[in-house]
């Protein structure tokens, strides 16, 4: 296009730059997200709470498994895992366990998270594995071209269910919440500003957090359901949403096309993995136990 | 002179019209030109209004457009 | 490099397979296990789950083996030396982590101590039916390498050799024990930790601006990074380029796949693991492997004393497969007799490396308990007519 027709109104001033683009690999971008597709969003939110943290990008990790959220691993300029379908968390667990001073944030889709990667999921949070979760909810399979999760609500057509989805849908807040985890949130894409604050808080919480994310899926969601573009989502999600922290959980399910009940929710205090993995050892070996020294030290 | 900026990549934008719809003071507005993928980014329409909250570069998810505040 | 002595259990003892396995791998410098429990496999992490507190290292059991198999890929980024142990159903879960480590080139060590299958088949009873399973399980093309002790002596030394080569050539080691090897009690000797070596990760020099995570150095193999170093570095099990980027083209594909390959040449040609005896005047060479070279000794013995020229040729690296070493015999040999604890497996791999100028004779068996020397000794007899 011509720039003249497009020419910016503000005057830019030298040196200054997008703030998340430190944060990314950028000979990669851009990225393979649809239009209106709302991860890109929660990428943001997720490096405005790196950068407040303050946390040492060094030692932040990021796991991913397989899908649309998937791809955020290979796009985040940290150390990065881009995993097997379902299996982030375990990869995680094994890296936080290894080099216990990394933080370890898996970052994935519903799809990904709780259907096949499920086991694993309600696993680490009865752990309380020091492992952060971050799951962008676009309620379907959207990679694979649209197909019924175990997120998606009831009487949605997807690409598996052309004559409707009948099948009960997870409500993740309150599995989450059911499996012991420490923190529990959850944001949709409009609530950028709540979600950062939220991000910023579970990366400084111990133990294993979770927070969900519902997000638009415009081209393989939406499309079939004649639900508009990702803009008519997030209109949805500014009208639709209440928030209300501490919200018992079991009332949080989300529908087609009904309330979507935001917040923070779980904020507990429980000794994670590693603690009671210690406190055990030291109790039933006294002096006998040597402290994990996973990492070869000379290798 | 307004408290800030936005910065657009015009080539990088997708046409969400997220920035646009949740610009608290509705400095942007879709172009009717198009980017070289055929989508209409958005472009500035009240740059004195820009506060540089940067609402609109949280909410793009192509990673294409931010706001600043200018240094004073 | 020698092991670090906090591992090693230096001294005579009187150990079975599975707990020699432990040693070994404690040996080796694994401080990180994952594992679920699975007959006749489980007493290597149950030793591990009672020494490694003591050591100085963590062993987690998982939810299942697909867990377990990618919580040490974990571990491994994070800089441990890891492994997992199992058995025929939960070495068919691990399948797919088998092919992450592989193109991603972790280095790490798959214990399977193999029963009777498919499917649930014979918990507690020996087979050797997972071999072709352990070399080409996973989907698409790449290389592995498989050990097959015989003895707890064996399943101490070769769990060493075989974390060592994991680290040389990153690759994903299988421990091929059997039921029988694992549960078979005998002397072993744990020797001083200085009498030890063990292979360091091939960690690179380079800064983090020159460096690229898989770009192979002349041997092919590409030097590593851990998490937490600063380098930043992205892992996929996408097909990736030398900076670690999914590139979904053809020549990327090639260049990386030949390459998963190619790095084990050395491997095979010439460093091949074989235990040969009297094959210098051998008419018939007995080629087998695990608890089945053993009874295989006894038919090869019974042969000599009735006149037969047999030899052995035990594999112990079976894979990848020393077919120079086989076709080399196949020109001096009438023909080979393979017992081995299946219906058909390594036998095909020594059919194709005799390329037809020795009879190759089966001497198949479904599992659940061993040959009848007599069975092989009969087989050894016909191949010599």
């Amino acid at each position: 296009m011509s720039e003249q027709l497009l020419e910016v109104e503000c005057e830019i001033p030298e040196g200054s730059f997008n703030p998340v683009e430190p944060f990314l690999r950028m000979d990669r971008i851009p990225h393979i997200w649809c239009a209106g597709c709302g991860i890109g969003t929660t990428v943001n939110c997720f490096t405005r709470a790196l950068l407040e943290s303050k946390a040492n990008l060094d030692k932040v990790a990021i796991v991913s498994g397989i899908g649309c959220t998937g791809r955020v691993a290979g796009y985040a300029r940290l150390d990065s895992f881009h995993t097997t379908h379902g299996r982030a968390i375990p990869f995680a667990t094994g890296l936080k366990l290894a080099n216990p001073e990394l933080q370890v944030v898996v970052y994935s889709g519903d799809g990904d998270l709780f259907a096949i990667g499920g086991n694993h999921f309600i696993h680490a949070a009865r752990r309380n594995m020091d492992i952060k979760v971050i799951c962008v909810n676009n309620l379907t399979y959207a990679m694979t071209g649209g197909q019924t999760a175990p997120t998606t609500p009831s009487h949605v057509i997807s690409a598996t269910a052309p004559y409707g989805v009948f099948e009960p849908a997870f409500n993740l807040v309150q599995l989450a919440d059911a499996c012991g985890a420490s923190y529990v949130a959850r944001w949709t894409t409009f609530h950028v500003k709540q979600l950062a604050r939220s991000m910023e808080e579970v990366l400084k919480k111990k133990g294993f957090g979770f927070i969900e994310i519902v997000s638009p899926c415009p081209t393989l969601y939406q499309r079939r359901n004649k639900m508009g573009d990702g803009l008519d989502t997030m209109k949805y999600y500014k009208q639709a949403s209440k928030i209300r922290h501490g919200a018992p959980t079991g009332e949080c399910s989300l529908t087609k096309s009904g309330e979507i009940v935001v917040g923070k929710f779980i904020d507990r205090e429980r000794p994670d993995y590693y603690e009671l993995l210690q406190a055990q050892m030291h109790e039933s070996l006294g002096d006998r136990y040597a402290e994990p020294e996973v990492g070869c030290s000379e290798c | 002179m307004s408290k800030g900026f936005v910065a657009i990549n015009v080539e990088r934008c997708k046409g969400c019209a997220f920035c646009v719809e949740f610009c608290p003071t509705h400095v942007l507005a879709l172009s009717s030109a198009f980017n070289s993928k055929g989508y209409h980014p958005p472009h500035v329409v009240a740059s004195d209004k820009c506060s540089g909250c940067d609402l609109c570069g949280m909410y793009c998810p192509d990673f294409a457009i931010y706001g600043a505040r200018y240094a004073r | 490099m020698h092991a670090d002595p906090k591992g090693v259990l230096t001294g005579v003892h009187f150990l079975d397979g599975d707990h020699a396995c432990c040693e070994g791998t404690l040996a080796a410098g694994a401080r990180f296990a994952a594992g679920y429990p699975i007959t006749p496999s489980t007493e290597v992490v149950e030793r591990f789950a009672s020494r490694i507190p003591t050591v100085g290292g963590i062993f987690i059991q998982m939810e299942d083996e697909l867990a377990a198999s990618i919580a040490i890929q974990g571990a491994v980024w994070g800089g441990a030396k890891a492994f997992t142990v199992t058995s025929g159903p939960g070495f068919s879960l691990m399948m797919e982590h088998i092919g992450y480590a592989a193109i991603t080139e972790t280095p790490c060590v798959f214990v399977n101590v193999q029963r009777g299958g498919p499917s649930t088949g014979l918990p507690t009873l020996p087979a050797q039916a997972d071999m072709m399973q352990a070399r080409w399980g996973s989907h698409g093309d790449y290389g592995i390498i498989a050990l097959c002790p015989n003895s707890p002596q064996e399943c101490f030394d070769l769990t060493i050799t075989g974390f060592n080569l994991a680290e040389e050539f990153r690759v994903p080691v299988m421990m091929m024990l059997d039921e029988c090897v694992g549960h078979m009690t005998e002397k072993v000797i744990i020797p001083p930790a200085d009498q030890i070596e063990v292979s360091p990760r091939r960690y690179t020099h380079k800064p983090p601006a020159e460096y690229h995570p898989f770009e192979p150095g002349e041997d092919l193999v590409p030097e590593m990074v851990k998490a937490g170093d600063g380098y930043r570095f992205h892992v996929t099990g996408l097909t990736h380029d030398e900076r670690g980027y999914p590139s979904m083209d053809v020549a990327t594909q090639d260049r990386l796949v030949r390459r998963l390959l190619d790095k084990l040449k050395p491997f095979s040609n010439g460093r091949a693991i074989c235990d040969t005896a009297d094959l210098e005047d051998a008419e018939v060479a007995v080629v087998s492997y695990g608890i089945t070279s053993r009874v295989a000794q006894r038919a090869i013995e019974l042969a000599r004393t009735r006149g037969i020229r047999a030899g052995k040729f035990r594999l112990i690296s079976a894979w990848p497969f020393p077919e120079q070493h086989i076709a080399a015999l196949a020109g001096r040999v009438k023909a080979f007799v393979v017992p081995e604890l299946n219906l058909g497996q390594m036998v095909h791999e020594v059919e194709r490396a005799a390329a037809g100028r020795a009879k190759v004779i089966p001497v198949s068996h479904a599992g659940g308990t061993v040959h009848d020397p007599e069975v092989i000794l009969k087989a050894i007899v016909e191949a010599a007519k």
